[in-house]
């Protein structure tokens, strides 16, 4: 595989295509796509993929389990048990394909829309929930899956990325990093900025850009003139539109970019095609900007259902696997349905836990002060 | 025992590169640290002693600098970063305030950010629009940073050996006008507390409380002040945050009186902060309310006005006057 080809296709966001099968042999930009939205495998001139049967059955399984926590994390807000979610609804090909081209050693730093991709760090999709429950902001280790927090501020994270993966050349070590961002993202100052440093410093580093065609209510019209992945090509390294909504593809360009920061040849921009199906966030209402056609569109490219069928067609998986996977599924909304009734707010006092590293004496002071107040009730109380 | 006198940019450029010496995860990074050793010199000679891959030239690109050295701290470096001026570390602020104070907490304890951040600062050099800003207090109000000045080299030397040992990040500004003053390091004690505040002149009668380069205005105003039988302590606080409340509560509750000078905006300032504490720490003691001396709530003026602007001699002994009337 090599990702030496920068050609992609126009989007063409409101027509469902019917003859993607196609290699493309003329100048017009295309995506790179492997499995088409009817589940036919396709062959391209610069990215080949050769799975077992247990390997599809994997990211198959890997995507439905995603879709499954995520509509139960949707479900718990409307239920009161979050105070917010970001759901990743049309994104699972996107985030499974290129987290399951990672090496352990590999480090990610996702935006807050990565369930797909902390699930596939092995990160516990309940840890996920806690800053969307409001017990923390965050809280993992991120070096226990080389999975870095959630970074809210837009961009922000890519910065971070870059610097890491400097480190990383300079350790000598030949592990990669990987940045999400999205559309909207493209925009921010900090974008261009890693863009920039990886470029000059020669970083081993994948910017993994999810364009799901909405930032909150704005079109990607409204961030760019250019496709997104062209812009790479000013920063002095290459960048690929990939079907975000093939999984298969996006493991594939995935890998390839990764592969290419190991060989220290620096980064490279992966634009995933894909769309956002549900709304920014639970505090969203998509219906006031977009319309229904376009949704409908691309549900004819669901990332799922399309490798349902290729595993139907081929025979890679009968009834029996379906079936027990729906278990699984059902199994995994339970646990994580319970796991988050069951998460305690944390103590009161914890607020002046970690300000600092070292310790200060002002939050010491401020602590005392809230315990001796709140000790005072409990005074009043006896 | 190694007594030496340098200049605070000279003490600053000793402790660097005994900080690269001492440790390799140490780097610096900036715009102009190589080869030319940055604008004031600070860098002077480590790249040439300690490779490109330690003391980095950078993009101009600011926040591209400190998101960076962010992720270089993650990977298990210290990075030390330049930002040139004062005025032109605001396209840095969000990573500082969003990520670079934030982080620690955000992981609940379980990463560290040891970040430095260098930051010429103040007024004094006769430079164009941005060069000779003061804005402490900013960094000051977020919680996660922690925020220094040396007044002097021998402070220079040790409070840079500290902020870089530090595990939190450390907005560490320098007093740049008063980069070419000297003073005796001795590079051999172990220096006291970081974020400590040190009695720079003992007195009975008032106290002024200042950092950076206004403690020099202060010592020459307690001297001046002497000559008319006046004695002032000056209190040199050298961390604005977190601040040495204690020290300051000890010498007014000795003299009964402060005054708090800063080339900052008196405005929401530092001074605002300790006065606030102060009355309410030492409210049976003061004799007179805490005053401040500091700039005005105006764009910092052009050079040719910075006199007017900046606290002098002259204003801080007008602020004793004022106070010793009560």
């Amino acid at each position: 595989m090599t990702v030496e080809s920068t050609a992609a296709r126009k989007p063409r966001r409101s027509s469902k295509r019917t003859s993607a099968a196609k290699t493309p042999q003329s100048s017009e930009p295309e995506l790179v796509q492997l499995l088409t939205p009817e589940g036919e495998r396709v062959e391209h001139p610069d990215y080949t993929i050769d799975l077992t049967a247990d390997e599809l059955r994997g990211l198959y399984r890997d995507m439905v389990l995603t879709r499954r926590f995520d509509a139960e994390a949707t479900a718990l807000q409307r239920q009161g048990e979050l105070g917010l979610w970001a759901s990743l609804l049309g994104q699972e090909a996107a985030q499974i394909g290129s987290g399951r081209a990672l090496r352990d050693d590999d480090y990610v730093f996702p935006t807050y829309r990565e369930h797909g991709v902390a699930w596939c760090r092995g990160v516990d999709p309940t840890n996920l929930l806690g800053m969307f429950r409001g017990v923390n902001h965050g809280g993992w280790d991120p070096n226990s899956n080389n999975f870095h927090l959630y970074t809210i501020v837009i961009g922000s994270q890519t910065l971070h990325a870059t610097g890491y993966a400097m480190g990383v050349a300079k350790d000598g070590a030949d592990s990669a990093v990987i940045a999400y961002f999205g559309d909207g993202a493209s925009s921010q100052g900090d974008v261009a900025e890693s863009f920039t440093f990886s470029a000059v410093y020669n970083a081993p580093v994948v910017f993994f850009c999810q364009n799901n065609q909405w930032a909150i209510s704005e079109p990607t019209e409204r961030q760019t003139r250019v496709p997104l992945y062209q812009r790479a090509q000013g920063f002095g390294f290459p960048g690929v539109r990939v079907d975000g909504n093939d999984v298969l593809a996006c493991l594939a360009v995935t890998k390839s970019a990764l592969e290419r920061a190991r060989r220290g040849e620096g980064p490279t921009l992966v634009e995933a095609f894909t769309y956002r199906m549900g709304a920014h966030t639970t505090s969203d209402d998509p219906t006031k900007y977009r319309a229904d056609e376009e949704r409908a569109s691309w549900e004819a490219k669901d990332p799922i259902l399309r490798l349902r069928t290729y595993l139907e067609k081929q025979e890679l998986a009968d009834e029996a696997y379906f079936s027990a996977l729906d278990e699984e599924s059902e199994a995994l909304g339970k646990r994580v349905r319970e796991a988050v009734r069951a998460m305690p707010d944390p103590d009161r006092m914890a607020i002046f836990d970690h300000a600092y590293a070292d310790g200060s004496p002002l939050v010491d002071e401020e602590r005392a002060q809230f315990a001796a107040y709140q000790a005072s009730f409990a005074e009043e109380g006896n | 025992m190694a007594l030496e006198k340098m200049s605070i940019a000279k003490a600053l450029n000793e402790s660097l590169r005994k900080a690269l010496d001492t440790d390799p995860k140490v780097l610096i990074m900036g715009e102009d640290v190589g080869k030319l050793g940055g604008v004031f010199r600070i860098t002077d000679g480590l790249q040439k002693d300690f490779g490109e891959d330690r003391v980095i030239d950078t993009p101009l690109a600011e926040s591209g600098i400190v998101g960076t050295a962010i992720g270089l701290a993650l990977r298990g470096y210290r990075p030390i970063v330049e930002i040139q001026f004062d005025g032109f570390v605001f396209p840095a602020y969000d990573q500082i305030v969003t990520q670079l104070a934030k982080m620690h907490a955000r992981a609940l304890g379980k990463i560290k950010l040891p970040v430095v951040v260098r930051i010429p600062y103040g007024g004094g050099i006769g430079a164009v629009e941005h060069h000779s800003e003061s804005p402490e207090a900013l960094f000051a109000h977020v919680a996660g940073l922690k925020v220094v000045s040396p007044s002097n080299a021998s402070d220079a030397y040790w409070m840079m050996q500290q902020a870089v040992q530090s595990d939190d990040p450390i907005i560490f500004f320098e007093p740049k006008r008063r980069y070419w003053d000297k003073g005796e390091v001795e590079t051999d004690l172990i220096p006291g507390p970081l974020h400590k505040a040190a009695t720079v002149r003992e007195g009975s009668d008032l106290t002024l409380a200042a950092y950076g380069p206004m403690v020099k205005v202060c010592l020459e105003a307690a001297a001046a002040a002497q000559e008319e039988g006046k004695s002032i302590e000056v209190l040199d606080l050298r961390s604005m945050s977190p601040i040495d409340f204690d020290s300051v509560q000890a010498s007014v509750e000795k003299t009964g009186r402060l005054v708090v000078v800063h080339e900052a905006p008196v405005f929401y300032g530092s001074g605002a902060e300790i006065a606030a504490r102060i009355t309410e720490r030492c409210f049976y003691h003061l004799e007179a309310p805490v005053l401040r001396v500091g700039g005005y709530h105006v764009p910092y003026p052009p050079a040719r006005l910075e006199d007017e602007y900046l606290p002098g001699l002259d204003r801080v002994l007008d602020a004793v006057d004022r106070s010793l009337a009560y």
